[in-house]
């Protein structure tokens, strides 16, 4: 999540105070994501630098300093709002990892590992949809951050369904005469963190 | 644990479906399928339980036998603390229309009636007066919050109102036990939600619900997932704690 942009989209509706931008941060994002009050300050000065925002030049920092969007902070902000973010892998999927691993640790049963994932994974999605059923039903910033969460962790449902298929169908294949040392696999990221 | 009376909880309420050592097997000797093996699952009224499990898992056998549509092989299953086995079909009949409400995946309504006369509809086939049926229909309409298509028919309402429509005749004359077969079809994904929302708070009311789904958004409505995996119970989630969990600290 990019603080410098969110708190540019906050001014872009008109000049506000420091302690405003955090409430306002805070709300928009169902509070969900909570941010101290030294941050919104560090931010704001390091928009200031940059020549995004402006502030009333009182000279001294503090609630009564008021903060307005520059020109170049609308640019900055519309081109922010269009660049792709950052979707690449991570190096190492935690879970990706288990599961790789589960299925060449002697003794253990990929299926048994796969299926306390999968009942974790749903128990985490009921609670989304609690939140989702009780509070966000009149917060619409809310009811859209907790679809994302649905939507992703169902992608690693939807993963371990299709692993726990390849696993099973892969134990009632024989295996190749040789194995060869398994390269490193290349993964792809599936979305088991942020 | 032991094993309860009568379909009855611990604490002594009864529940609306208990299946106990539930198998259910299909064709004959080296040609048979089973198709479930040995389920045991208690829905208690206001719980709604979701079952997933891949194609062929047993889920929709396990909602015909449940909606006593079907025989176990071998097994026990309660409804409201009724055993089904030995039940005259009469009785077995009256049972499914008074107590079981059928929610379907393409919603299975009577193009020729209204929406009011399909929600009334299972209520008139039960011999209830027709101003009864009616007044009941409109009111579980009312629930759905689709009263203001009582009179329109199913081809000019629109998907979500049509389902709404089709769990108001699950629910209509207070079902206790609904069951459902991925019941939001082919809706999009805000309107499958909603069916889910709407289904829970049908429980919520005082039934109970058995949802069959292999989608997890779906499923994660339930109060419970139940896991399937060739005709057997895998695994089922345990009482979630609250949503509040997810919160950061500052928010608590």
């Amino acid at each position: 999540m990019s603080v410098p942009h969110a708190l540019l989209a906050l001014l872009s509706e008109g000049p506000k105070y420091g302690l405003q931008l955090r409430e306002e941060f805070e709300a928009g994002t169902g509070e969900v994501w909570p941010l101290n009050v030294g941050q919104v300050y560090k931010t704001l000065g390091r928009l200031e630098r940059d020549g995004l925002a402006e502030s009333d030049g009182t000279g001294q920092d503090g609630p009564q300093k008021r903060f307005r969007i520059t020109p170049r902070g609308q640019d900055a902000l519309a081109e922010w709002l269009r660049t792709p973010p950052d979707l690449t892998s991570p190096p190492r999927d935690e879970l990706v990892m288990k599961v790789l691993v589960a299925a060449r640790v002697p003794g253990t049963d990929p299926h048994e590992v796969i299926q306390a994932h999968r009942l974790y994974l749903l128990e985490l999605m009921q609670q989304w949809t609690r939140l989702k059923e009780g509070e966000a039903r009149d917060d619409l910033s809310l009811a859209l951050m907790v679809d994302a969460e649905l939507f992703r962790l169902d992608a690693v449902i939807r993963w371990l369904d299709a692993a726990d298929v390849r696993l099973a169908r892969a134990a009632t294949q024989p295996s190749p005469p040789s194995p060869a040392p398994a390269p490193v696999p290349q993964l792809r990221r599936l979305g088991s963190r942020r | 644990m032991n094993q309860p009376e009568r379909g009855a909880d611990g604490d002594g309420t009864v529940n609306v479906l208990e299946l106990r050592g539930v198998s259910k097997t299909y064709g004959l000797e080296s040609a048979s399928v089973q198709a479930l093996a040995g389920v045991d699952l208690s829905v208690r009224a206001g719980e709604m339980v979701a079952v997933m499990g891949p194609s062929g898992s047993g889920k929709s056998t396990l909602l015909t036998i449940a909606g006593s549509l079907e025989d176990p092989t071998t097994g026990e299953v309660l409804v409201c603390g009724m055993a089904l086995a030995g039940m005259p079909r009469s009785r077995k009949a009256r049972l499914r229309r008074r107590v079981i409400g059928y929610v379907f995946q393409d919603f299975n309504l009577l193009p020729g009636l209204t929406a009011a006369e399909n929600a009334a509809l299972p209520l008139e086939l039960d011999g209830v007066p027709v101003p009864k049926a009616r007044a009941a229909g409109l009111a579980a309409l009312e629930a759905l919050g689709v009263a203001g298509r009582a009179r329109w028919f199913p081809d000019q309402l629109s998907g979500g109102e049509r389902q709404r429509v089709a769990i108001a005749r699950a629910v209509v004359g207070d079902r206790r036990l609904l069951l459902a077969d991925e019941p939001s079809g082919a809706l999009d994904s805000v309107n499958a939600a909603e069916v889910m929302r709407l289904l829970h708070e049908a429980c919520q009311r005082g039934g109970a619900a058995v949802v069959v789904t292999h989608d997890a958004r779906l499923a994660a409505w339930a109060d419970r997932v139940v896991l399937l995996r060739d005709g057997r119970m895998t695994g089922q989630t345990t009482r979630p704690p609250g949503p509040e969990s997810l919160l950061p600290e500052a928010r608590r």
